[in-house]
């Protein structure tokens, strides 16, 4: 049998993945898995999904060959815009199909966790569009570094929640979120905003996301006349934008797929999310994956100056990619991404958001050949940044 | 014969206490236990901490985090315990999330509590079936019940499996909620008590969750055959330290 990387039918990359949920939950979580399969293939389903993404996102993202970038590293190297998106990165792709899931599945109420601000942007997006209610869970610590996106969640109607347990950061606004949903477990549908969890979400939010590879496929045969990049390249804090960038590709062994994590200030330094690095198995909000832990198996408290990275663990398809060396992963440090995010701004007019400067940090890392397509997944814009980038370098 | 199964025998409604190990100081440990055994209590859940516990409301996330920042480690755990038979014969039960037993090694970890003279585990986020395909035959060889959880959303079928697969007691959580104590029961809770009730399911239930007085403790056992408190004791606990645990039982008990 041919390996495949995607997962089982069971819920299982490789021996990663599962649900390791409390039994509150099951009714839910099997509620989903029962149905996400069938109400997503539905014809009026696919059908609304693509107008969406279409009219409402803006879909497809431009593929843009980034001609200054490529020839600073003699090779070549294209963009996917999702920057472009509606509402400034990819989250939106898989917010917008777990609203119609979740409208199918007649639930009148939503709640999310939020790092960045982007999921919990996107989230509020698809609530206000759809007319349902929306509560946000925000590590207090991010609410205070992505201040503009708690502006736009309230804007959008929605009610920002501050996590303030543990580190207070992505992982404390998750394991709130889970328990909003223990509590509230009828109407409420828990769109979880990357390729984490217990099964079915990180194969639902993958899914969703692969519109990514899908585009990619179309745009760069239409421009270099192969479907086949050289390499793919995105960031990883849980990986849904990685997991889109990939996945029509993942069993494609021509190629290469490179993985960025936040290595922080280092990865030795003890303020780190570089997962695949400082990781070991076990569980983390449902899911057999690699996770920062120690050795008695508490979860460990990650950093990275970039607040959508900075999250102790991995989604099991990415542990399963780390673990098998189909993907080869790369840890670049908080001021190797700022360094990379200020280039990109001076060299191609593109502010990035420090998500995806951690992403275009590879180019100082690895050389690639001059005839190398390299396909990086720009997940997102620099908006929210600013102050961060400011502050930084001083402007 | 298991000591949890003797005590399901009793011809009693049962009173068990959840408290989390190393709160409120690290060393309270075998003293909490040996109070709570004094004072009637019928069986003992001690709590490993964890750092991201789930299913947990604040109360007992704060004892957690409090127990963590107080060096506590499945290690000193067993430490604490390891006399603890030659003076507390009530059933002891760990209840703590999976990620620190699996990185202790189930195996390793389950023969330890075999060891010390644990007599089941109670592990929220172990699914079922992941416990019935992967790890019931190690339990068993330790000796150890591992108890399930059912809250009101779960089905019949479902619980008719739970049941198979147990053998001490089915743990019931009282509402759709995290731990910590609400203010009684409605109409709600007692209708899914009875429904339970009139399955005659081959394992006893203990009700849990919500539990936090003499007459939550009541209404709960009106149709179980007891209940356990948690976050209630804890909260005790934070109030008036460990000198005084026969305060508290004596006012569920009353
Ligand atoms: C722009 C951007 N890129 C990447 C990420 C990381 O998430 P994921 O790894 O799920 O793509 C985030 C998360 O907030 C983000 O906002």
């Amino acid at each position: 049998m041919k390996t495949t990387y995607n997962v089982n039918e069971k819920g299982y990359y490789g021996e990663f993945g599962g649900a390791y949920i409390p039994e509150m939950l099951y009714p839910n979580i099997e509620e989903l898995r029962q149905n996400y399969l069938k109400i997503t293939a539905e014809p009026s389903f696919r059908q609304e999904f693509h107008q969406l993404l279409k009219d409402y996102v803006g879909r497809p993202s431009p593929l843009y060959f980034a001609k200054r970038l490529s020839e600073k590293y003699n090779t070549k190297i294209y963009l996917k815009r999702e920057d472009l998106n509606h509402t400034g990165a990819h989250k939106v792709n898989n917010t917008i199909g777990q609203i119609l899931l979740a409208q199918r599945l007649g639930k009148t109420r939503i709640i999310a966790e939020t790092g960045a601000g982007q999921h919990g942007v996107a989230t509020a997006t698809v609530c206000a569009l759809m007319g349902i209610e929306c509560v946000v869970y925000m590590g207090e610590v991010d609410i205070a570094r992505q201040a503009p996106n708690v502006a736009r969640m309230k804007m959008l109607g929605a009610k920002v929640v501050p996590a303030l347990s543990g580190s207070r950061t992505l992982k404390d606004a998750t394991n709130e979120a889970m328990r909003d949903w223990i509590n509230n477990p009828l109407d409420t549908h828990y769109i979880v905003g990357s390729v984490v969890g217990p099964h079915p979400y990180p194969d639902m939010v993958a899914r969703f996301q692969s519109v990514v590879s899908e585009e990619i496929k179309k745009q760069l045969l239409e421009k270099e006349g192969t479907k086949n990049p050289d390499y793919l390249i995105a960031c990883v804090g849980g990986g849904s934008n990685a997991a889109g960038t990939y996945y029509h590709y993942l069993d494609n062994t021509d190629v290469n797929i490179i993985a960025v994590e936040a290595a922080g200030k280092g990865i030795d330094t003890g303020e780190s999310a570089a997962t695949s690095v400082l990781g070991k198995e076990g569980i983390i909000h449902g899911s057999k994956t690699l996770l920062m832990q120690t050795g008695d198996g508490q979860i460990t408290e990650p950093y990275s100056i970039s607040a959508g990275l900075d999250y102790p663990g991995v989604g099991p398809m990415h542990a399963n990619l780390y673990k098998t060396g189909r993907a080869e992963f790369i840890s670049i440090t908080d001021d190797e991404a700022m360094t990379a995010g200020l280039e990109l701004s001076q060299l191609e007019g593109i502010i990035p958001a420090i998500e995806t400067s951690h992403a275009l940090a590879v180019f100082e890392h690895k050389k690639f050949k001059p005839e190398d397509i390299i396909v990086l997944n720009l997940s997102g814009r620099g908006d929210k940044d600013l102050q961060n980038y400011i502050d930084y370098f001083k402007l | 014969m298991n000591r949890i199964n003797n005590k399901l025998r009793e011809h009693k409604k049962l009173l068990s206490i959840y408290f989390t190990a190393g709160y409120p100081n690290l060393n309270d440990t075998v003293s909490i236990i040996q109070e709570l055994e004094h004072s009637g209590i019928d069986m003992i859940e001690i709590g490993l901490p964890f750092s991201d516990p789930l299913a947990d409301g604040p109360t007992i996330q704060d004892s957690s985090t409090r127990a963590l920042k107080n060096g506590m480690t499945s290690e000193l755990l067993f430490n604490q315990l390891k006399d603890i038979r030659e003076t507390v014969s009530i059933p002891l039960i760990i209840m703590g999330y999976f990620n620190p037993m699996l990185q202790y090694g189930v195996e390793a970890f389950c023969k330890k509590c075999q060891d010390v003279g644990i007599d089941g585990l109670i592990i929220p986020d172990l699914p079922v079936d992941v416990y019935h395909d992967q790890y019931k035959s190690t339990f068993e060889k330790y000796g150890l019940a591992n108890i399930f959880l059912i809250t009101p959303q779960t089905s019949d079928e479902r619980i008719r499996f739970i049941d198979s697969v147990s053998d001490g007691f089915i743990y019931m959580v009282s509402s759709a909620s995290t731990t910590g104590a609400k203010t009684g029961f409605g109409n709600e809770q007692t209708d899914y008590f009875e429904r339970i009730a009139n399955m005659k399911l081959k394992n006893p239930q203990i009700v849990g969750f919500g539990i936090s007085n003499n007459e939550t403790f009541k209404q709960a056992t009106q149709y179980a055959k007891g209940a356990i408190i948690g976050s209630a004791f804890i909260k005790h606990l934070t109030k008036n330290g460990t000198e005084n645990v026969r305060a508290f039982t004596e006012l569920i008990l009353k």
